[in-house]
Order: structure tokens, then C-alpha cells, then sequence
């Protein structure tokens, strides 16, 4: 605060409207409003937070509150920020992609570029075809693309756009250079999530720089020839954590491996401040890419978001191709280092085993304040499957699980989890459920601690339970995505954020005798 | 001063990038400003398509109907109707401030949508429909009725939300209201308004009443609330005398949308997202409406007046015994803020009204509009926006992101107030920034509170010592860096 602020006293909406004048004002609205009686609003809230309401509330079909999923190509722009130079479109709508940026804006605090064929009531009747031709031709005039990264919205899922020939087209009027790559991906927002986006983005541009458009001719494929080029690839997924990625190229290349990160966006969307912008910053080399079916092996660190893209790899790429889950926590970081070192020959070194050894060090410091604490937790199924294992690891109790857009096989991943734990047998796994059903579950049966996205802060408060800020979209609090939570460093910045949550609530509560200096 | 040659020249600069078709019509929408309104070739295009694959900033039908007229109606369920990702990219995004406890008689802060699935495209969402509004009337007893957004697919597939609606409607007693705003209607979120604005005209208008009517009730039209900006707004006008009987929609009530039709004066903020109700009235029930600015101390004086005058001399003399004692505020302000903002430029792309009505009160601080233009303006729009700007301002309706990237390098700007897309570019290149939407998480910024908040926080954007920071000392010869204005001198605080 400067000197002319103090002087003036100015208050914003945070303070300003304590004033009795407006307490007055706001009384005196009231008339107007025809509010519920202060009586009733009690009434109905006690009777939302009972067993009663909850019985009610899980057996809603068609209703869907505040929910913890997006849609799919929410999941493609960010499949298409992975690579260099490359220029999502999202055909269909233009709103869509309006809301796409400013979602990523808000969580990354970043430029996040991307275009529209700006579809409306004509190409509902006649297609879009003149959209994404005309979006081809501006864009890539406008913005020098290396590739463009074709994705859809809902509106031209639903009237039947074909991507492939409308592509074709734009090549035939020559609107696009030659060079420019064009992979595309149909998302359909009324399937799946934006992890199911995201691996079908991942999916097609792997595809088109590996193999070559789905029904090209061989040619292509000779083109990409067998020369193994001695790399890993490691695939991250949806992993909204720059940090997350830098750490495992950190990682990576501390035990001497060559790799190639497939989607990478932690420059493209974490780009230094220098007084110029530059559009495309980073993301995994086109060149690099093109190669990446001549790996020695590939593991990815996300079932459910890409699955589609393992299942390519599988069938196409002719190495071995290892799912595993997200390297949160000491055992799923020892199953990823463990890996790496399998499919790649090296050892691995000193310097690993002793970031190791510091994790579980921090684990042994920090333990008796979170053994045994109930927690309730939401997000993506891969990161929660992840966070089970970390939990259940420093001895917390997972109770409710809630995941948006988990499917049977993110169900079964976390039922396995906490069934190989004692600190597993409090949890119920809740797939489809949305954070409504979670006030329930937590106002009927009280838990120590919330770990998700900042849409549980409502909760968080209401309920009085302090919330770990973990996942995806983190709006309400600065640069969290920067700071790994993969990896073993990653594991003491998670462990540091869960127990010092704990310790802030324990100061918080406490009466003045416990309100202890050390602890 | 620029001359309009100089900016035209700056314009066709700056569009040459365009391939040849785009440019023959993108031309028509940048143009530089003559503020007399009499050249017809200084007139911008405006309210028409965005070209596909441009990077427009524009949103869609549904962001104008559930995210900016209905979405702040706090006592009222919407239910975003279609696909999960509308709602979502719209929770609570808007800052629109409401009193209630949420999910028991307010629903601002929350998401509710049918999330539909590939078979409500292929058999239709009707009957999911009719079930979300039944499960809504029972988990949620408190809210006075319920709005129903459309997302895109709901128009494609053939829906009859309408008939669901008022069968609903009927089984449940309350109000459903169909909202046909699907988001490949128009060309931006502009037709999202009026869509919003004629169901409100269709579905609620006229049913509810206020008791005891007084010759000084009024409704503040046109103001969502964010940051709190209608509670600043609306204490000017109770300060002068006025009885608010009605505010749409910022903290609004379904029942205020209901009654509004009794006040004596309609006052409109944003014209552009609720004039047509204001027709709508004044057609009907011959209620007269006014246009009013209460951004920045000019303005507000101006407009205080203006609105006073409708009224008798009570009015009258409350009016200018509150101008009287918010000089000093005013003053206040001013005398802090002026020498530390005086003669920084500033460039603006904004939506509904701020672009013409925030640029009083910048220049109440001193500060000058280099550049200045909507995402979804209409001619209307524009005409308004001439007279508030110097000669050869440039004006740009609905820039990509690559003419608004352009115009900061060649206009080098002390500030940039546009939206969250634009933010962090700007910052990227060392430049002031300010979200113009949101009010970057602060506000007010309306009214004689929201003024000082205003000047506060564009004096910590500009005087920041951050953007100093850009040059490692490495590399203080780079060249040409940073891109935006040269440092910005540090004043002593």
C-alpha cells in the first residue's frame, strides 16, 4: 500500500460495503426482493446437510451440480499446446473456444493461444466447410502455424462436419502452404470429459506426424523409417502442472536418459517475461515428434487420458508401450524410476536414490500430524488414483472419492489402490458424482481435510474443512501449477502443502494453551 | 495529436497481413475516429460475423444470455442446458455479487447442467429436461423459478424446451422460463442479450408488483453487480432520493425482473445488454428511460444531473447536496492520483459500454485513449463513442488478437485494459494491464466509491515497479526491448 492509499483510505469490495450505509441499503432492498424468511433459509439448510437430503440428492438422473469435468476439446487446445508451433482451430462455435482460453488463462496465468472457425446459423444449415477453409487461410496467414491441431465443438459434432474432406478441400484450393501439418480429432463434448479430448488430440497428432494421415498411402509410413533412435518417450497427459513436466525431464535427465516428452507444454504455457511476446514458446519439437515411433520404448503416466493414444502406440509403433500411473508419492515414483531404468538399461544413479531417501525423510517428519486424518478428494481419475497412493502412504484415510468423469476401469485402478492399504478400508469410490453429492457426503459423514480444485473451496468453507488446493482448474491461488507434486521433489512440495494445511487449521482452532511454537 | 491520415496509414499497416478476401471486408471495422460523427468514411462495420480463424476475443449467444443478463438473477436455478462444458467455463467466472447463502436461496456461485450425453443428441433431451427441472424444484425448495440456457446442440437437434418448460412450470409452481440462446446464434454475445431480454419480456415481465409506489421509484437497468458495482451505483441514487424498486440483474430477484415495469424512470448503465427491455417498457407501459454514465467524477456529476432533472425539485436539491459532499471524495482522488497518472495512454477492448464510459474517468486522472473499441458493438455503439474520443483515435470493432498485439506495438500504450485472453500477453511484453471485465478482482469501479478504487488500481498497474524488471543487466543493449513504452519513470510512494 502506498503513502496516498493510506491517506485516502480507499476500500474495495472486501471492505467498502461494511459501511452502515450500505448494511442499510442492503436491508432496505430486501422489500423488493420478496426474500425466503431467515426461519426457512435455516430450516432448508440444516435439512440439505442431513441423510435425509443426501438420499434425495444421490438419486438424482438428469441433474447435474457444479460437477468436476470439462469438455472435450477443452482437453485437445491443450493437447495442442504439447507441440512447437502449433495453432489449435476448434471448429464449430466460436464461443467455445472464447471459454477454452479464458479457462486456461485463469489456471495458468498465460497467453493461450487458439482459433475458431466461427460457425453460426448458415453453416448449421449448410456445414462448415467455408468456415474451417477460411480459418485455415486466416490463421495460418495471420499466425505462421508449423501444424494446426483440428478439433470440434459440440455444434459441428452434432450437424455431422467431416474434418478429413473439409481439410482436403482447403488443400485443394490451396489456401494452406503445403508444409503446414494439419491433424484432426472429432471431440464431441457430449462424450466423455476434456481428458477424453485430450487423448484423442494427442492420439491424431502422434498418428499424422508418426504415420501420416489415417488412410494415406505407404508412402508416408516409409518416410518415418525404422532407425531406432535410442529415446524413451514419456507421455504425461493432462497434467495441468508445468512443473510437472519440467520435473521429469529433470528427472529423466539426471539418470542419463535420452527422451522425447510427448506433449509438452510446460514453455508454451510458462513462457519467461522479457518485453516481447513470442506466440509459440517450446512445446515437443515437430522433428522430434515425427521420430518418436523409432523409441526404444514409451511410457505414459495416464490411463484414462490416453488411452486412445496407448492404444495407437500399441498397434502401431512397434515397441513396448507402459501405462503407469501418475509418479505421485514414493511408490509411484519408485514404479516410474523402476521403469525407466528397466526399458532404458541405465542404473539408477545416486543422486535419484538419495531425492528418494529426502522424501521419505520428509514423510518421517511429517507423518503423526496426518496418520489417520479423514480426507475427502475430487479431480481427473488419474490424478486421483495418484493421490490415493500418496495419501495412504504418510498413513491418511481416503474417505470420499469423487470423481466426475472416472469410468469403470479409474473405479476398479482406485479400488485396487485402497484395498492394498489398511489406510484404504474408510473409502468409497464415487464415479459420475459431482461436488453437490460430495456436500453431502461430507456433511453427513465429516472429514479432516478436502484435496482438489478450487471449486471445492465452497465447500471448504461451508463446511469448515480446510482445502488442499490440488488439480485442475486452480483459480483462486497463484502459481501452485508451477511447483511439481511428480516426481520425489515433487512428493515433499504435495507433503508440505497437505501437512502444513493441517498445521495452519491446528493453529487456527487451537485453544491459546495448545497454540504451540513448535510442532 | 495524430491526424486520420497518420492512423489510417498505422490501420493498413497492420491489416496487410490479412489474405485478400479477409481484408476487403476487415478493412471496414478499424478505422480512425473523427469525434464530430460527421464523416461517414470514419464510420467502423460493426455486428457482423467475426472471420473464422482470426482469434477473435468474442464469446457467443449463450455466454450474453447465461453469463451476463441471467446468470446474476441470484434466486433463480439456470440450468446451462446441453453439454457440461458451457456451464462450467462459466461458473462463477463474473464476479456478479449477490447476498444468500448459495445453493439454499442463491445460486450465483454454482453449475447446474443436464450434461448431455450422445444419447440425449440422438433421442433428444426433452424428457432429461422435464427430470432436471423436477430434481431441481426438489433439492433446491427455495429458488423462485428457473431458466433454461441453451446450449448449441438443443436448436440442432429440434428441442422443445418451451413445451417442457410450461408443462414444468405448471407441475411445479414456480416459473420456468426457455431461453433459445444457442451459442451459433448472431455473431457474438450481443445477440445472447436481447434473446435473454425478450424471454424476460415474454416469461416474467409484468407479473409481480410493489406495494405503495412513490413518484421516485426507478430501476437500475443494465448493471450485473460485479465487484459490487450496483450497491456503489445504487447509493448515488438513494442519495439523491430515489426509491430502487428494482436491479437487474446484478443481486437481483426473480421478482424484481417481475416489477420492474412499475417504476417511474428507467435507468440504463449498459446499454447494449438491456436496451431492448428498456423499449420493451416504454412501448408497454410508457415507462421512460435514461441513459446514465457512473464511471469517474465527470460522468457522474453529468449523469446525477441529468437523471435529476426527470424529477421535482426535492430531487434537485438532494442531488446537489450529495454532488456537494462527494467533491470532496472526488477531489481527493484526483489530487492523489493525477500526478502519478497524468498523461499515460491508454488502449482499451472491452465489451458492452466500457469502452466510451469508462473513458471519463480515466481522463478525470489525467490519462488519455489512444485506441479504443467492443467485442460486440453495434453502430449505435459507435455513434455514442465518437464524441468521447480525440480526432484519429483509432477505433477497432472486434480485433483478432493478432490487430490488437499490433496496434500495442505501434501505439505503445502505458496501459492496456481488455479481458483475461489479453492479459497475459500484454504482460509478456512489459505492458500495463488492467481486465476490464472482471475489474481484475477488484471494484467497484462504478460509482464515487468505485472511483477511488478505480484510481488506485490503475495507478499500482502503471507505477508497479515489476515491468522495470523485463532487461536482465546482461542484456541492457538488447535491442528494441521491451516492446512497450519505454520504462515507466517510478514515483516516490
Amino acid at each position: 500500500m502506498t503513502s496516498t492509499e493510506r491517506d485516502l483510505d480507499i476500500k474495495d469490495h472486501n471492505e467498502l460495503f461494511d459501511a452502515p450505509h450500505y448494511q442499510e441499503q442492503f436491508e432496505n432492498k430486501k422489500q423488493f426482493e420478496t426474500p425466503c424468511s431467515p426461519e426457512e433459509v435455516a430450516s432448508v439448510r440444516d435439512w440439505t446437510r442431513g441423510q435425509e437430503y443426501r438420499e434425495k440428492n444421490f438419486a438424482r438422473q438428469g441433474l447435474v451440480v457444479n460437477p468436476e469435468k470439462a469438455c472435450q476439446p477443452l482437453g485437445a487446445v491443450l493437447a495442442s499446446a504439447g507441440f512447437e508451433r502449433t495453432l489449435p482451430l476448434v471448429h464449430g462455435s466460436q464461443g467455445c473456444v472464447a471459454y477454452f482460453r479464458t479457462h486456461f488463462s485463469r489456471h495458468f496465468r498465460e497467453p493461450v493461444p487458439a482459433v475458431s472457425s466461427s460457425m453460426t446459423e448458415d453453416a448449421a444449415v449448410f456445414g462448415g466447410l467455408n468456415n474451417m477453409v477460411d480459418a485455415l487461410e486466416n490463421s495460418t496467414a495471420l499466425y505462421k502455424p508449423s501444424m494446426v491441431a483440428v478439433s470440434t465443438t459440440c455444434m459441428a459434432e452434432v450437424i455431422g462436419d467431416d474434418l478429413q474432406n473439409y481439410i482436403a478441400k482447403a488443400r485443394e484450393k490451396e489456401v494452406i502452404p503445403d508444409s503446414l501439418k494439419v491433424p484432426y480429432a472429432h471431440t464431441p463434448s457430449f462424450v466423455g470429459s476434456h481428458i477424453t479430448g485430450y487423448d484423442s488430440m494427442l492420439r491424431s497428432i502422434l498418428e499424422y506426424l508418426t504415420i501420416g494421415e489415417p488412410n494415406e498411402d505407404a508412402e508416408v509410413t516409409e518416410r518415418r523409417s525404422h532407425q531406432p533412435n535410442g529415446r524413451l518417450n514419456v507421455v504425461p497427459g493432462f497434467d495441468t502442472y508445468v512443473g510437472n513436466l519440467r520435473e521429469l525431464k529433470r528427472l529423466l535427465s539426471l539418470m542419463g536418459v535420452r527422451y522425447t516428452l510427448l506433449g509438452d507444454h510446460s514453455e508454451t504455457l510458462d513462457s519467461p517475461a522479457t518485453g516481447a511476446y513470442d506466440m509459440y514458446p517450446g512445446g515437443t519439437p515437430l522433428a522430434e515428434a515425427e521420430d518418436a515411433a523409432n523409441a526404444v520404448a514409451t511410457i505414459l503416466l495416464q490411463e484414462s487420458a490416453t488411452r486412445q493414444t496407448a492404444k495407437m502406440m500399441r498397434a502401431k509403433w512397434e515397441h513396448e508401450v507402459v501405462t503407469l500411473p501418475m509418479p505421485i508419492g514414493v511408490a509411484n515414483t519408485d514404479r516410474f524410476v523402476t521403469e525407466v531404468a528397466r526399458l532404458t538399461g541405465v542404473a539408477v544413479p545416486e543422486a535419484v536414490t538419495a531425492e528418494r531417501g529426502r522424501l521419505v525423510d520428509a514423510m518421517t517428519d511429517s507423518y503423526a500430524y496426518l496418520h489417520g486424518k479423514r480426507v475427502a478428494l475430487a479431480g481427473d481419475p488419474d490424478l486421483v488414483v495418484s493421490l490415493l497412493g500418496f495419501l495412504t502412504e504418510v498413513g491418511a484415510e481416503p474417505v470420499h472419492v469423487v470423481c466426475t468423469n472416472g469410468d469403470d476401469a479409474f473405479e476398479q485402478r482406485a479400488k485396487a489402490v485402497l484395498a492394498s492399504t489398511p489406510f484404504g478400508s474408510k473409502a468409497t469410490v464415487w464415479r459420475g458424482k459431482d461436488l453437490w453429492h460430495m456436500r453431502s457426503l461430507v456433511f453427513t459423514e465429516p472429514v479432516d481435510l478436502l484435496v482438489g480444485s478450487s471449486h471445492l473451496k465452497y465447500l471448504s468453507k461451508e463446511a469448515g474443512v480446510p482445502l488442499v488446493r490440488v488439480g485442475f482448474p486452480i483459480f483462486d491461488r497463484h502459481h501452485l501449477h508451477r511447483f511439481p507434486i511428480v516426481g520425489y521433489q515433487g512428493g515433499i512440495n504435495l507433503l508440505s502443502s497437505v501437512v502444513n494445511t493441517v498445521l495452519d487449521e491446528l493453529d487456527r482452532t487451537a485453544p491459546d494453551h495448545s497454540f504451540d511454537l513448535i510442532r | 495529436m495524430a491526424d486520420r491520415q497518420e492512423t489510417q496509414q498505422m490501420i493498413d499497416e497492420v491489416l496487410s497481413a490479412f489474405p485478400a478476401k479477409a481484408l476487403k471486408t476487415r478493412i471496414k471495422h478499424v478505422k480512425p475516429a473523427d469525434p464530430t460523427g460527421e464523416s461517414k468514411e470514419c464510420d467502423v462495420k460493426s455486428n457482423i460475423k467475426s472471420k473464422p480463424g482470426v482469434m477473435t476475443v468474442r464469446g457467443c449467444a449463450y455466454a450474453g444470455s447465461k453469463g451476463v443478463v441471467w446468470g446474476p438473477v441470484k434466486d433463480v436455478v439456470h440450468i446451462s442446458h446441453g453439454p457440461v462444458g458451457c456451464g462450467q467455463y462459466s461458473w462463477a467466472g463474473r464476479r456478479n455479487y449477490a447476498h444468500g447463502e448459495a445453493g439454499i436461496d442463491s445460486f450465483v456461485t454454482m453449475q447446474f447442467t443436464s450434461d448431455f450425453q450422445e444419447r440425449d443428441i440422438v433421442f433428444g433431451g426433452d424428457k432429461k429436461l422435464a427430470k432436471v427441472v423436477d430434481e431441481v424444484a426438489q433439492l433446491f425448495p427455495l429458488a423462485k423459478g428457473i431458466s433454461i440456457q441453451s446450449e448449441c446442440p438443443i436448436g440442432l437437434i429440434g428441442d422443445d424446451i418451451e413445451s417442457v418448460a410450461r408443462q414444468s412450470s405448471s407441475e411445479i409452481g414456480k416459473p420456468v422460463v426457455p431461453v433459445r440462446c444457442e451459442g451459433f446464434r448472431g455473431v457474438s454475445q450481443s445477440l445472447g442479450h436481447h434473446i435473454a431480454n425478450d424471454a424476460i419480456r415474454d416469461w416474467v415481465l409484468g407479473t409481480g408488483d410493489v406495494e405503495d409506489s412513490t413518484p421516485y421509484d426507478v430501476a437500475l437497468i443494465g448493471d450485473y453487480n460485479i465487484g459490487g458495482d450496483a450497491w456503489a451505483s445504487r447509493r448515488i441514487l438513494e442519495d439523491m432520493g430515489l426509491r430502487v424498486i428494482a436491479q437487474w440483474s446484478g443481486d437481483g430477484t426473480l421478482n424484481e425482473l417481475a416489477s420492474a415495469h412499475k417504476s417511474k424512470l428507467n435507468l440504463i448503465h449498459c446499454y447494449r445488454s438491456m436496451n431492448y427491455i428498456c423499449e420493451t417498457m416504454e412501448q408497454k407501459y410508457g415507462t421512460p428511460w435514461l441513459e446514465y454514465n457512473f464511471f469517474g467524477p465527470t460522468k457522474i456529476v453529468e449523469s446525477m444531473r441529468a437523471i435529476a432533472a426527470q424529477f421535482d425539485d426535492v430531487v434537485v436539491a438532494k442531488t446537489e447536496a450529495a454532488i456537494a459532499s462527494y467533491q470532496k471524495e472526488f477531489q481527493a482522488v484526483q489530487e492523489a492520483f493525477t500526478p502519478r497518472l497524468a498523461g499515460k495512454r491508454v488502449m482499451l477492448l472491452i465489451g458492452g459500454l466500457r469502452p466510451r464510459h469508462t473513458i471519463g474517468a480515466y481522463e478525470d486522472l489525467g490519462m488519455e485513449i489512444v485506441g479504443t473499441g467492443y467485442e460486440f458493438g453495434h453502430s449505435d455503439d459507435y455513434k455514442r463513442t465518437y464524441p468521447e474520443v480525440k480526432e484519429a483515435t483509432v477505433i477497432y470493432d472486434d480485433p483478432s488478437a493478432y490487430e490488437l498485439e499490433e496496434f500495442a506495438r505501434r501505439l505503445r500504450p502505458d496501459l492496456m485494459g481488455a479481458g483475461i485472453k489479453e492479459k497475459y500477453v500484454f504482460h509478456k511484453m512489459g505492458l500495463p494491464f488492467r481486465q476490464m471485465h472482471s475489474w481484475d478482482y477488484s471494484g467497484p469501479y462504478h460509482g464515487v466509491d468505485g472511483f477511488a478504487i478505480f484510481a488506485r488500481d490503475m495507478d499500482l498497474a502503471i507505477n508497479s515497479p515489476v515491468w522495470g524488471l523485463m532487461t536482465p543487466p546482461w542484456e541492457s543493449d538488447r535491442s528494441g526491448s521491451p516492446e512497450s513504452a519505454e520504462p515507466t519513470e517510478q514515483l516516490a510512494s
